[in-house]
């Protein structure tokens, strides 16, 4: 984990020991806690993971074991603006590769990373479920689908 | 719906609602309003249609008009010519690929005609978050009538005998892992259901939880009072927040009408449920892996026997099954096992929904009897290829199926078929692929997914997958040899011999009958360094063909490595070593002058 601290709101904190406390402190519920945790805080940096390690009274790397484990999770915050890029087959075969390169392409970062003034995030995710629009592409809650590599500066100018 | 004189039906499944369908029906709403019709015409937005493709779409009843691609600014031609003037809107209509003519019935669509829907049976009918809607179309009778008139026995009796099997891949027969959960002696018990569906490309469980959730309350609740168990629990992707949504509303209706909770309908048996939420891990679909998770640990499978019937979770008798394979449970109850066996085929009762997808014209979600062909799924219901291009291969099963062929078109789908085939019928993804596809890339991006989902816990599936990757990712970059065939092929056969769960085992798949059905294919890779399909690109030489250059200079200024040269109005060269084969030439040149190779 990273060796920098994080100074986590105080308020946020409390929220936090607020949600263990509604499930009992029960360490069978750490899943659960986590996805409540990555919603107060947005991701879960190690600082988050040792707060649920004590609340629960489990170890920091069974935390840590379970965090890594599930994609869902991530110890990176994402951008403002977190793009997802479908890389289910339907979108596969109709083309999301070539989508997704344009991101990293426009974007100058690699998947799963953050662009440096933080607005973008770029990640894959497996079906969304929408595959009559295939490609499809998320942004924040908003889906965009038939994105064609073309269509990729009209979406980021949106957001600009 | 009975007192009003029409229902406007707008599909609000996620493919639909992703195309501003919710905004169409609030659109519906406040024209229905501003003209006074709200107390006569009823906006209903309901589950996934299945006509994905064609999305959102709309269903007017009484008279079954069938609307394609309406968008929200369509409503007040909808309202002001269909309801009021009762004038069908031409352009709205679906046209007939081929006739060309417009068809307004959604029972006349080639897409509807040959499918069945029992698991589906009220998505696309039913307001999902009105319990109303659903008991009003017999949801909750098979529970009281179970509770009311049947033994645990009889009703584990009426399942095995109607020979449905699980519906999430497994195929084991649902009467059966019942009757042994059921015969555990235990203080404790649960049952749950997987609804984490996690194949890519696959949405059939998501449509029916978004559909019609009260048709898994009512099976989960069936289950339990078979087997014994007060507890139910949903295991559901985090990823699939309109389900979860709509699944929980019709917990809390359930609760208020008392289907769930204490002294249900009055006969002494208790049954409640709750959700659980999965992370993104595709291996949590195996059920050991799914109970650890339930736990809140991480999701590694474990060795079976033990069989969660036996110990499961928190070492309880627990009965799992899928969220298909419990929709089909109320109508087998009502209808009985001899109408339920009657379809399908000889060792495959009911029917199986797939979600189509890929290259072909009508993607969407698919239901049909065991038996019915791929052809039939794929050009009659799925209306053939997209662009006119040529059929080149089906792949069902998700990441643990295979990719079938021409000459498989024509075997009835069934459990035996599609194994025997070398695929098999997985969860019910099914995803059509064009000449353009390479089966290589396509075995290549399989593989990428299951070293990612690969939880690491043993070392065939961990480290196999990913020198199986290797070698494929070397074959499309020109770097294969002729006996890495050999190699995949071998490799493949040790893990699957060798992994611990069903996710190893089926892993090599995609890679096995790439090679058995497109040998030649993997051929030309190695041994001329080409791709037929074109889509390996460092497999492609670019040239100029100086008959046709003009000297435009277009592609050089449009080259990001600057790797062609040549004066103005003189023709120009692409210098091989510098040229990252990205394609931004080709799409450039007006006048055809680049060539691939």
């Amino acid at each position: 984990m990273s060796s920098i601290k994080i100074e986590l709101h105080e308020n946020q904190v409390k929220e936090l020991v607020e949600v263990c406390r509604s499930f009992n402190n029960e360490a069978g519920e750490l899943i659960n806690v986590l996805h409540k945790a990555q919603g107060i805080f947005g991701y879960l940096p190690a600082e988050v993971q040792e707060i649920v390690a004590r609340e629960l009274k489990v170890s920091v790397a069974k935390v840590y074991g379970v965090v890594t484990f599930y994609s869902f999770f991530t110890m990176v915050p994402k951008g403002q603006h977190p793009i997802s890029i479908c890389m289910g087959t339907a979108c596969y075969v109709r083309g999301a590769e070539k989508v997704l390169d344009e991101f990293k392409r426009k974007l100058k970062v690699p998947v799963g990373e953050t662009t440096p003034d933080g607005k973008f995030s770029l990640n894959c995710l497996r079906c969304v479920g929408a595959c009559g629009l295939a490609p499809v592409v998320m942004v924040g809650d908003k889906t965009y689908g038939r994105v064609s590599p073309d269509g990729v500066k009209e979406i980021l100018a949106e957001y600009a | 719906m009975s007192k009003y004189k029409m229902n406007i039906l707008v599909c609000g499944g996620t493919g639909c609602k992703s195309s501003a369908s919710d905004l169409l029906a609030a659109a519906l709403r406040t024209e229905l309003a501003e003209r006074g019709l709200s107390g006569e015409v009823q906006v209903v937005v309901t589950g996934c249609f299945g006509f994905c493709e064609q999305g959102p779409v709309v269903n007017v009843l009484p008279d079954n008009t069938f609307y394609i691609k309406v968008k929200p600014e369509d409503a007040v031609t909808i309202v002001s010519e269909h309801i009021i003037k009762g004038r069908k809107v031409q352009n709205l209509l679906y046209t007939d690929p081929a006739t060309q003519t417009k068809v307004d019935g959604s029972g006349a669509i080639d897409f509807n005609k040959k499918q069945l829907r029992i698991a589906l049976r009220n998505c696309g009918f039913i307001d999902p978050e009105k319990i109303e809607e659903a008991i009003a179309r017999d949801g909750y009778a098979a529970l009281a009538r179970v509770l009311t008139e049947s033994s645990p026995e009889e009703v584990i009796g009426i399942i095995k005998k109607s020979g449905l099997r699980g519906r999430g891949g497994g195929g084991f027969s649902t009467g059966l892992k019942w009757e042994i959960t059921s015969t555990v002696e235990a203080d404790q018990k649960y049952v749950v259901c997987n609804a984490d569906e996690g194949d890519p490309g696959a949405f059939m469980d998501r449509s029916i939880l978004e559909g019609d959730p009260h048709t898994v309350i009512e099976a989960m609740a069936i289950n339990g009072y078979c087997t014994g168990a007060d507890k139910g629990l949903v295991y559901i992707r985090a990823e699939y927040p309109l389900a979860i949504e709509r699944l929980k509303t019709a917990i809390n209706q359930a609760r208020e009408y008392g289907l769930l909770g204490k002294d249900i309908l009055g006969s002494g048996f208790n049954f409640d449920i709750e959700l659980r939420y999965g992370a993104g891990a595709f291996v949590c679909g195996e059920e050991t892996a799914l109970i650890h998770s339930m736990e809140g640990n991480r999701g590694e499978p474990t060795f079976k026997p033990p069989f969660p019937s036996e110990e499961g979770y928190l070492g309880k008798p627990t009965n799992v099954n899928n969220v298909e394979t419990y929709a089909n449970i109320p109508p087998i109850i009502l209808k009985g096992a001899d109408w339920f066996s009657s379809i399908g085929t000889e060792k495959s009762k009911g029917t199986k929904v797939f979600a189509l997808a890929g290259k072909v014209n009508n993607v969407g979600l698919v239901e049909v009897p065991m038996g019915t062909t791929l052809r039939e799924v794929i050009f009659e219901i799925g209306g053939g290829i997209k662009d006119g291009k040529k059929f080149k291969s089906v792949q069902t099963g998700g990441p643990s199926g295979g990719c079938l062929t021409e000459k498989h078109l024509d075997i009835p789908i069934d459990y035996d078929n599609l194994i025997a085939s070398g695929s098999m019928m997985g969860s019910g993804g099914m995803i059509v692929m064009d000449e353009d596809d390479c089966m290589v890339s396509v075995a290549k991006y399989y593989l990428d997914f299951t070293v990612e989902e690969s939880c690491g816990k043993c070392s065939p599936c961990r480290i196999g997958n990913k020198r199986l990757h290797e070698i494929l990712d070397e074959i499309t970059k020109g770097n294969g040899k002729p006996d890495d065939l050999d190699r995949l092929r071998n490799l493949s056969e040790v893990i699957k011999d060798t992994s611990l769960c069903g996710l190893g085992q089926s892993s090599p798949n995609p890679v096995l009958s790439t090679l058995e059905h497109f040998h030649d294919e993997y051929m030309a890779h190695v041994v001329d360094f080409k791709c037929p399909a074109g889509q390996c690109r460092d497999l492609m030489i670019y040239t100029i063909d100086a008959a046709n250059c003009v000297g435009c200079t277009a592609c050089a200024r449009v080259c990001p490595v600057g790797a062609i040269a040549g004066e103005r109005k003189e023709v120009h060269s692409i210098d091989q070593t510098i040229c990252i084969k990205c394609g931004a030439c080709l799409e450039k040149c007006k006048f055809n002058a680049v060539l691939v190779s």
